[in-house]
């Protein structure tokens, strides 16, 4: 879809921004080019709408080398959002977001219908199509920045740090969104940032840069954090790497005892019989109940007399990742996760240990099967063991 | 104070008396005809003030041309230079126009090119990033958030020019000015007050007109920060 052949880009001062770039973009799909502040990131996105030009090589978008467009024409159809939305503060909301379908000649009447209904799209009340962009919080801003670019409805996407200027609150809404909004949209989408987690939030693909243009890997968030091509992206994507993969793992997949799972109406001496520590009680349904601590049991009676510790939090099998199963055992009196299905009834419970074990299998086995070098699963066993150990204490 | 009493009311009698709201020396002819060279040169005036103002700001080359233009305007005293054409020159229209447009080309100028440049780069760009030509860049977004500076200097211009077309008097040439350089030569006083006065009133005139027409064509999206002009 957008390809770049051995793209350079050096400022007249001796800057090399990129250097011998060569990358594809699929249709369809979420990339992010992520690296340090001035490794390059900007430039090569603006290269996409010639907003830079290549001192070398070629993009091309669609087959097409995009020098054969004229540049306004190709802006037109290519949607450009900003790090500080950049919005024409003479113009009304509304006018902004329909400044492309204006520019392509729609008519007044049309392109403020579209615009209308981009509004509510970027979920923002329809009430603030009259106002400017100083009357917007940051956040609002950035929607509306948000909508322009999808003005005419085109199938690129820039967006260069778009959420990097908003607290972390909002921050994680317009991340929320923008995700719901690409379920729907399917457009092809480069996204700028300078933040890893951001990165694999939201990337489909994601490329690292290094200082100096030159990029260092160029893979799915789960590759890169399993395999990362060097010390320098190693770095990068931090040494909680081991835990932030587990975001890739379905807890669906992990082992689960059920023995210390007991309903109310057990009598106290079945839960003693156990010889555990902790015992976990549920209702007819097999929803959880409470954490029943063996050793301050009553000497009679049924687990429904006792005493039960709060839950904590549990882990849905249908929907979870593994990073949401270890924090359940993490959090939990007892450091055993509850692990629930569709209807709220408990399958099992795990402790964090085991998890952690089942867990870098896991990732093992699909590092094996995606990938040839599987010198480096087992140090990624180890580190992910050691986390989880690490958080048992 | 008996005294000045008297000349407010002489002057009272000259603006109010009949026989000077009637014929070519009355106050309406002369006034026509004031405005007339205002109008003329400030019409010129904002041709070439407004053109290379527009087109050194959205360009950005010859900044230093406007720049130093602005420095001169600051450094030569504006009426000096009026008397000075006019009296080399001689008692023509031309040269009174020339001087008068001299005049007002410097404030249209410098607040175009100030407004232009002035606007935020991230703005600029962005507008370029949706696809605007260079042409749709200037008056869809440069000129439109440039237009409170640029009033600003229209509006200076046309005060200094109004109030400066007294001159034309002195190759006579009519105007305003007539009264005030007869009132002189004939030690008339009530002449020379009754017409600085009808002189203060057209400023002020301007200067109503002006805030109007910004209240009207400027943005209220521009207006939190467009105050301090
Ligand atoms: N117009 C320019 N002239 C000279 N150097 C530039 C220019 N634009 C960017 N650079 C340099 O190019 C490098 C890459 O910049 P950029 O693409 O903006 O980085 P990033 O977006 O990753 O922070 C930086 O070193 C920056 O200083
Ligand atoms: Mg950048």
């Amino acid at each position: 879809m957008i390809r770049f052949d051995a793209v350079s880009k050096n400022y007249p001062n001796g800057t090399t921004a990129v250097d011998e770039l060569s990358l594809e973009l699929a249709e369809g799909g979420i990339t992010v080019l992520v690296g340090p502040s001035g490794c390059g990131k900007t430039t090569t996105l603006r290269m996409v709408n010639r907003m830079v030009e290549p001192t070398a090589g070629t993009v091309s978008l669609r087959g097409q080398d995009i020098r054969e467009i004229a540049a306004p024409e190709l802006r037109r159809g290519i949607g450009y959002v900003i790090q500080h939305a950049g919005l024409f503060p003479h113009r009304t909301v509304l006018d902004n977001i329909a400044t492309v379908p204006l520019l392509l000649g729609w008519g007044k009447k049309k392109a403020r219908a579209r615009a209308a209904e981009l509004l509510e799209l970027v979920g923002l009340p329809g009430d603030m199509a009259k106002r400017y962009p100083y009357q917007l919080s940051g956040g609002q801003q950035q929607r509306v920045g948000v909508a322009r670019a999808l003005g005419a409805d085109p199938p690129v996407l820039l967006m260069d740090e778009p959420f990097s200027a908003v607290d972390p609150i909002v921050r994680g809404e317009l991340q929320a969104e923008f995700i719901r909004l690409q379920k729907e949209l399917h457009k092809t989408i480069v996204f700028v940032t300078h933040d890893i987690d951001e990165a694999i939030k939201l990337g489909d693909n994601i490329a690292v840069f290094r200082t100096g243009g030159k990029l260092a890997q160029f893979d799915t968030p789960e590759r890169l954090l399993a395999h990362p091509a060097d010390d320098f992206v190693a770095d990068f994507v931090g040494h909680d790497r081991g835990i932030r993969r587990l975001s890739f793992v379905k807890a669906a997949e992990l082992p689960l005892r059920e023995g210390t799972v007991l309903p109310a109406d057990s009598p106290v001496a079945r839960a003693r019989a156990l010889d555990e520590p902790w015992v976990l009680v549920v209702d007819d349904g097999r929803r959880p109940l409470g954490w029943a601590a063996v050793a301050e049991l009553p000497d009679g009676g049924t687990l429904a007399d006792a005493n039960l510790a709060p839950l904590g939090h549990t882990f849905s099998l249908v929907g979870d990742s593994a990073r949401a199963a270890l924090d359940a055992a993490l959090l939990s009196p007892s450091r055993l996760a509850v692990g629930v299905d569709a209807e709220g009834a408990v399958v099992g419970v795990a402790d964090a240990y085991e998890l952690s074990a089942a867990m870098a299998e896991d990732a093992a086995v699909g590092d094996a099967a995606v990938s040839d070098t599987a010198v480096s699963d087992e140090a990624e066993v180890r580190v992910a063991k050691s986390d989880a150990g690490g958080g048992e204490r | 104070m008996n005294d000045l009493l008297n000349q407010i009311e002489l002057v009272g009698d000259w603006l109010t008396s009949s026989q000077q709201w009637r014929g070519d020396d009355g106050i309406p002819h002369r006034l026509l005809e004031h405005l007339t060279y205002s109008g003329l040169s400030l019409l010129f005036a904002t041709l070439i003030g407004l053109s290379f103002g527009l087109l050194v700001g959205h360009t950005g080359r010859g900044a230093f041309a406007v720049a130093s233009v602005a420095n001169l305007a600051r450094a030569i005293p504006t009426f000096g230079l009026v008397v000075l054409v006019v009296t080399l020159a001689g008692l023509s229209t031309t040269p009174v126009l020339v001087a008068l447009v001299a005049l007002a080309v410097p404030p249209i100028l410098i607040n175009t090119f100030e407004g232009v440049r002035g606007v935020d780069p991230d703005t600029r760009d962005a507008a370029r990033g949706m696809g605007m030509t260079g042409w749709e860049v200037l008056l869809k977004v440069e000129v439109p958030m440039a237009l409170p500076l640029i009033l600003l200097g229209l509006r200076v211009a046309a005060i200094q020019v109004v109030a400066t077309a007294t001159v034309a008097a002195y190759p006579g040439l009519g105007g305003l000015g007539r009264f005030i350089v007869d009132g002189l030569a004939r030690n008339n006083y009530e002449l020379v007050i009754g017409g600085s006065a009808v002189v203060v009133v057209l400023a002020l005139v301007v200067q109503a007109v002006f805030t109007a027409l910004r209240r009207v064509i400027v943005s209220p999206g521009l207006q939190p920060s467009a105050t301090r002009s």
